[in-house]
């Protein structure tokens, strides 16, 4: 097994600043705006823009939550190992809001596509955006594609791609897999 | 851990430590789910589920539905009383029968003790028992621990008394199997005629003063007299049953601690438990109904993922 370093702690925290303003270019003051991190990896980078926008760009009042999609995935009982679920934190209603799905690698579009399916049974949402730290392209299964992305990465069905956070694994770093 | 270690529900006896864990963190998830403005998620689609009720049921059988619903899944339900059982039909032929249809699950409350256990030898579905005889009933005690967990944090090392009719008690038998293998300490108290003879051999202590078990314990479960499988009398007569054993707001006053309250339903107000205390804060009947659709939402979601495609 071996990996590469595909982001760094330095390259990381440059391309979270630039999703951050990214989202404020779109969102203003983030008063119709909710932010949506999909469990179970998705919360770490949600909750750092969070954060991010919060102190280094002085927005008040942002709407975080934490949706788990496991129970909406289409591969129940398809799979080797059991699907585990995480805890849903959405202590507000979407209806009529701009949500924000956030998550770490977008690479299928399926754990997308049950995101979609999960956040109805908190409300109808204004529209739909998805942001990801890496976007991993040409290996989509839907046609779903990410808003905002950090980086794109080629990598084939072999590969993984790991992104690491301080909270969970002690650093802010990014590595591309051989299995 | 994320798969249970059994394939069917026959009983608590069946179950690890850890499988009742899972059973919990999973059923935490879904209390969230059935909070939610749409209670409803698509994970059992694909799934159907065949209640079958030999023996009358109110609360279980709706709770089950209602999980299964929001899950998703297919119901089909059955009551013996309107059925072919009438005609001489036997369990594992009607069973049989009913999973030609292509049923994957089969949540069945049969009046003989041992029923789940000889139906998952026989037939290829997955088994949750919901009540068999005098034997076990797994969901409620597992709803029970959930509602201990959830009131007082946690389940080890909590004093639980079962006051009641011990002897024909499903809930008491699985009650006593879900505390003991999460750490609870637990005594029974009732009538000597309404407590088995080998009850001890359980490791449970004894006891027919109800007031020196309410002083003893965090937790009182109190259980309905089950007149409908008394054969002969066992007690002189209810009134006397209520003086001794039933539990009354001067009863828990008189105690100096705050006490949990709770029963499995239906109750006999009046008999074991008085209406004010019922509906007083320390009960927690009407949270044990709601997390009853959680818990076993758990239970079916957990089976149906070890189903074969």
């Amino acid at each position: 097994m071996s990996q590469k370093v595909l982001l760094n702690s330095k390259e990381v925290n440059i391309i979270l600043h630039r999703l951050a303003c990214q989202l404020i270019e779109n969102h203003d003051d983030f008063s119709e705006t909710v932010l949506i991190g999909l469990q179970p990896r998705g919360k770490f980078l949600a909750d750092r823009l969070a954060q991010m926008l919060a102190s280094d760009y002085k927005i008040k009042n942002i709407q975080l939550g934490h949706l788990d999609i496991t129970f909406f995935r289409d591969d129940f009982r398809r799979g080797d190992k059991p699907l585990e679920a995480n805890t849903t934190i959405i202590d507000f209603i979407v209806e009529d809001k701009n949500v924000v799905f956030i998550d770490d690698v977008l690479y299928t579009g399926r754990s997308i596509r049950s995101a979609l399916t999960a956040i109805q049974s908190f409300g109808r949402p204004k529209n739909v955006e998805l942001l990801t730290l890496i976007d991993r392209r040409f290996s989509r299964h839907l046609p779903i594609q990410p808003n905002y992305k950090g980086r794109q990465v080629d990598a084939i069905d072999n590969q993984k791609v790991k992104v690491n956070w301080v909270e969970n694994e002690g650093e802010d770093s990014v590595y591309l897999i051989d299995k | 851990m994320s798969e249970l270690s059994v394939n069917h529900l026959l009983g608590i006896k069946y179950l690890t430590k850890e499988d009742i864990e899972l059973i919990f963190e999973t059923a935490d998830q879904f209390k969230e789910v059935i909070n939610r403005p749409i209670k409803k998620v698509p994970s059992l689609r694909d799934i159907t589920i065949a209640n079958l009720f030999f023996e009358n049921s109110t609360r279980t059988k709706l709770s089950f539905e209602l999980a299964e619903k929001r899950l998703s899944a297919d119901v089909i339900n059955f009551s013996a009383s309107q059925s072919s059982v009438k005609k001489g039909e036997t369990l594992i032929d009607t069973v049989n029968n009913i999973l030609s249809m292509k049923v994957d699950m089969v949540v069945m409350r049969h009046p003989n003790p041992g029923a789940g256990v000889f139906l998952s030898k026989h037939v290829n579905a997955s088994i949750v028992n919901a009540g068999d005889g005098a034997h076990e009933h797994p969901t409620q005690a597992l709803l029970d621990s959930y509602s201990i967990r959830e009131r007082l944090g946690s389940v080890k090392g909590k004093n639980v008394v079962i006051v009641g009719d011990i002897l024909h008690s499903r809930v008491a038998l699985s009650n006593i199997y879900a505390l003991q293998l999460q750490g609870a300490n637990v005594m029974v108290c009732g009538p000597k005629t309404l407590l088995p003879k080998y009850i001890k051999e359980l490791g449970v202590k004894v006891e027919t003063n109800l007031k020196k078990a309410l002083e003893w314990c965090d937790v009182a479960n109190m259980l309905r007299v089950q007149n409908e499988r008394m054969d002969i009398s066992y007690f002189p007569s209810t009134r006397e049953y209520t003086q001794q054993f039933g539990v009354n707001k001067e009863l828990l006053d008189s105690i100096d601690k705050d006490i949990v309250i709770m029963h499995p339903g239906p109750i006999n107000r009046g008999v074991e438990i008085t209406s004010d205390v019922a509906d007083s804060k320390q009960a927690i009947i009407l949270n044990q109904v709601e997390n009853g659709v959680a818990v076993r939402m758990a239970v079916i979601y957990l089976l149906a993922s070890k189903i074969k495609q």
